[in-house]
């Protein structure tokens, strides 16, 4: 009968112990998440209700609601997609249709990196100088959703790239073969095949500038107004930005008042991105190859 | 005869066929005009830091004062100085403490995940990274402020929570994902001929972690381990919130300290436009993207080398 030596024996507790430690290590990594989520909802829910979404704050924002921060989140986010999104996808295509293997793609390559590990003050930075003073913009809605839009850019660049070389080569050949210029097979073969994968990087990119807060703090985002946002000349409240006010920079706030507006804010870009992941698994079964 | 004008007539009928219309010449200008964006972008962001900070450089910038000196007072009334080298601690400080939990974690969650994960297991650990990724850095501020800071207040009985301990736990939570993702991705990257054969030879899954995997995929760990030192390094946030906000080299992790993302987006709104306070910033600003593209290219050039 096969009876194991100790050498093998100790072989198998070893591995155990490794295995143990390394998925406690895991599973306790992703225990915070859950419990800020959870601790953010106990101590927000008080004062969570349909009015705290539809109120302007009032008495110097120690009460009332954050309406105002929701939609001068949902302007800053709309805009900045509108312009990184097209963008984007134009670069990506350019990137994987057209480039050629050479140094100029490399350095392009290199420039999208470094674009994506430039911090985020550093664009706040760039913004002012470029969008307010040089394009003479002021602080706007306008110009802060410039400087987000370039802080996705890279994001969007990259997700579009992965989907667009996701389309089997095989496909433009078949479309070239039958007579399609090179622009007819990205337009009717490439893209429609890749719009599932584009569309999950849009999403996720969406998330991620509802969050964004450094990004605009000098460019277009006001501590409190007392008015809505009329146009993309003036200025707004942003949900991040206010979370960041109530926070620190205001005294007499009741506690849950912040507590609120972060769960609020957290909710929101969970959503948004459980839309991406959907949106992914959704088109992954879909996928014809 | 006949057969050459045959073939002249189908060379033009090529010629015609191959010869672009111009409208799709336009568009094929703009699709490259695009794909040059990200050139064009980081280069105005050099320029537009560099014209904002060039003032102060040309005139007032001292290079001894301004990395050797801890004595950051743009707003004195007696004698202004822009001593940058307390948030330069600073930033070092919170970076090099977060990378010490969050490297050893990280990885150690990406071999889980990559080497002993079932396929569906994986899965559910990738949403739960990209959510954890998702959470914006104002939030983990305020978690530092509310739950971080009295958490380290009641454990190590110190007077204040908001210092480098608190950022750097912060920062760690906040760069896992990154380093999780980007090294799993080097695991899985080296093929699986490697495991086959080291398994071949009666090897366990911990002597092919150590012994084979972690010498093949060494480049694109260290990769995602620069990735998250780019990450803590450009932070601004969180640590603003968490640092406790003093401007002093700190002595133990339990003192507060400052970074220097954190004094540009706590100093640039109350100095003057186009004043000297305000180029000093930009003057800051130019230092961190240097500090980031050196980070990125060495991360690039390690993830390169391996595929070479």
């Amino acid at each position: 009968m096969f009876r194991p030596s100790s050498h093998l024996i100790n072989k198998e507790i070893k591995e155990k112990k490794f295995k143990n430690l390394l998925s406690s290590i895991t599973f306790f990594l992703f225990l915070p998440a859950l419990i800020i989520i959870l601790w953010l909802a106990i101590k927000g829910s008080p004062v969570l209700s349909w009015d705290f979404l539809t109120q302007d704050p009032i008495n110097g924002m120690t009460a009332g609601g954050i309406f105002p921060t929701i939609v001068g989140t949902f302007w800053l986010v709309v805009l900045s997609v509108l312009v990184s999104c097209p963008l984007g996808v134009i670069a990506a295509i350019y990137l994987s249709e057209y480039a050629a293997d050479n140094t100029l793609t490399r350095i392009i390559r290199l420039a999208i990196l470094n674009l994506a590990g430039v911090p985020s003050i550093v664009h706040a930075l760039f913004g002012l100088g470029a969008f307010v003073l040089f394009m003479k913009m002021g602080t706007s809605i306008l110009a802060a959703s410039f400087t987000l839009a370039v802080m996705n850019l890279p994001v969007i660049i990259t997700s579009t790239l992965e989907s667009l070389k996701a389309v089997p080569h095989s496909y433009r050949e078949a479309s070239w073969n039958v007579g399609a210029s090179k622009l007819q097979t990205i337009r009717y073969i490439v893209l429609p095949n890749s719009i599932p994968g584009i569309l999950t990087g849009v999403v996720f990119s969406v998330g991620r500038s509802a969050g964004e807060t450094a990004a605009i703090l000098f460019t277009g985002v006001a501590f409190y107004l007392p008015f809505l946002p009329r146009s993309v000349f003036d200025q707004c409240m942003s949900l991040s930005m206010h979370l960041f006010t109530i926070s620190t920079q205001v005294v007499g706030v009741p506690d849950a008042y912040p507590y609120a507006t972060a769960l609020v804010l957290i909710l929101l870009i969970l959503s948004v991105n459980s839309i991406a992941v959907i949106l992914r698994s959704y088109f992954r079964t879909k996928r014809k190859w | 005869m006949s057969n050459s004008t045959t073939s002249q007539a189908f060379l033009e009928w090529r010629q015609k066929k191959t010869t672009k219309p111009t409208s799709e010449k336009v568009i094929e200008f703009i699709i490259k005009g695009a794909g040059f964006s990200s050139i064009i972008l980081i280069a105005a962001i050099l320029i537009f830091i560099l014209k904002e900070s060039l003032p102060f450089l040309l005139s007032k910038f001292d290079f001894k004062e301004f990395f050797m000196s801890t004595e950051w007072y743009p707003a004195s009334v007696v004698k202004i100085r822009y001593g940058i080298l307390a948030l330069l601690v600073g930033t070092v400080l919170v970076t090099v403490i977060s990378m010490l939990i969050a490297v050893p974690l990280g990885l150690a969650c990406a071999f889980y995940i990559s080497e002993f994960c079932s396929p569906r297991m994986r899965e559910i650990y990738k949403i739960l990274i990209e959510f954890l990724a998702a959470i914006p850095s104002v939030v983990w501020g305020f978690i530092a402020i509310m739950m971080i800071n009295p958490l380290i207040i009641n454990t190590f009985n110190v007077p204040i929570g908001l210092n480098i301990l608190n950022a750097s736990i912060i920062l760690a939570l906040m760069s896992l994902p990154l380093i999780v993702s980007v090294g799993e991705d080097a695991l899985r990257a080296v093929p699986e001929t490697y495991r086959e054969a080291a398994e071949g030879l009666g090897a366990t899954k911990w002597e092919i972690a150590i012994r084979v995997l972690l010498p093949a995929a060494k480049n694109g760990l260290m990769a995602a381990a620069l990735l998250g030192v780019g990450r803590a390094l450009g932070e601004t946030m969180a640590v603003l919130m968490a640092t406790g906000h003093s401007i002093q080299i700190p002595q133990s992790i339990f003192e507060p300290g400052r970074t220097l993302t954190a004094t540009i987006a706590a100093e640039l709104g109350e100095s003057p436009k186009g004043g000297e306070h305000y180029q000093a910033l930009f003057a800051i600003g130019l230092v961190l993207f240097i500090l980031s593209f050196a980070v990125n290219l060495s991360a690039d050039y390690l993830i390169r080398g391996r595929r070479k």
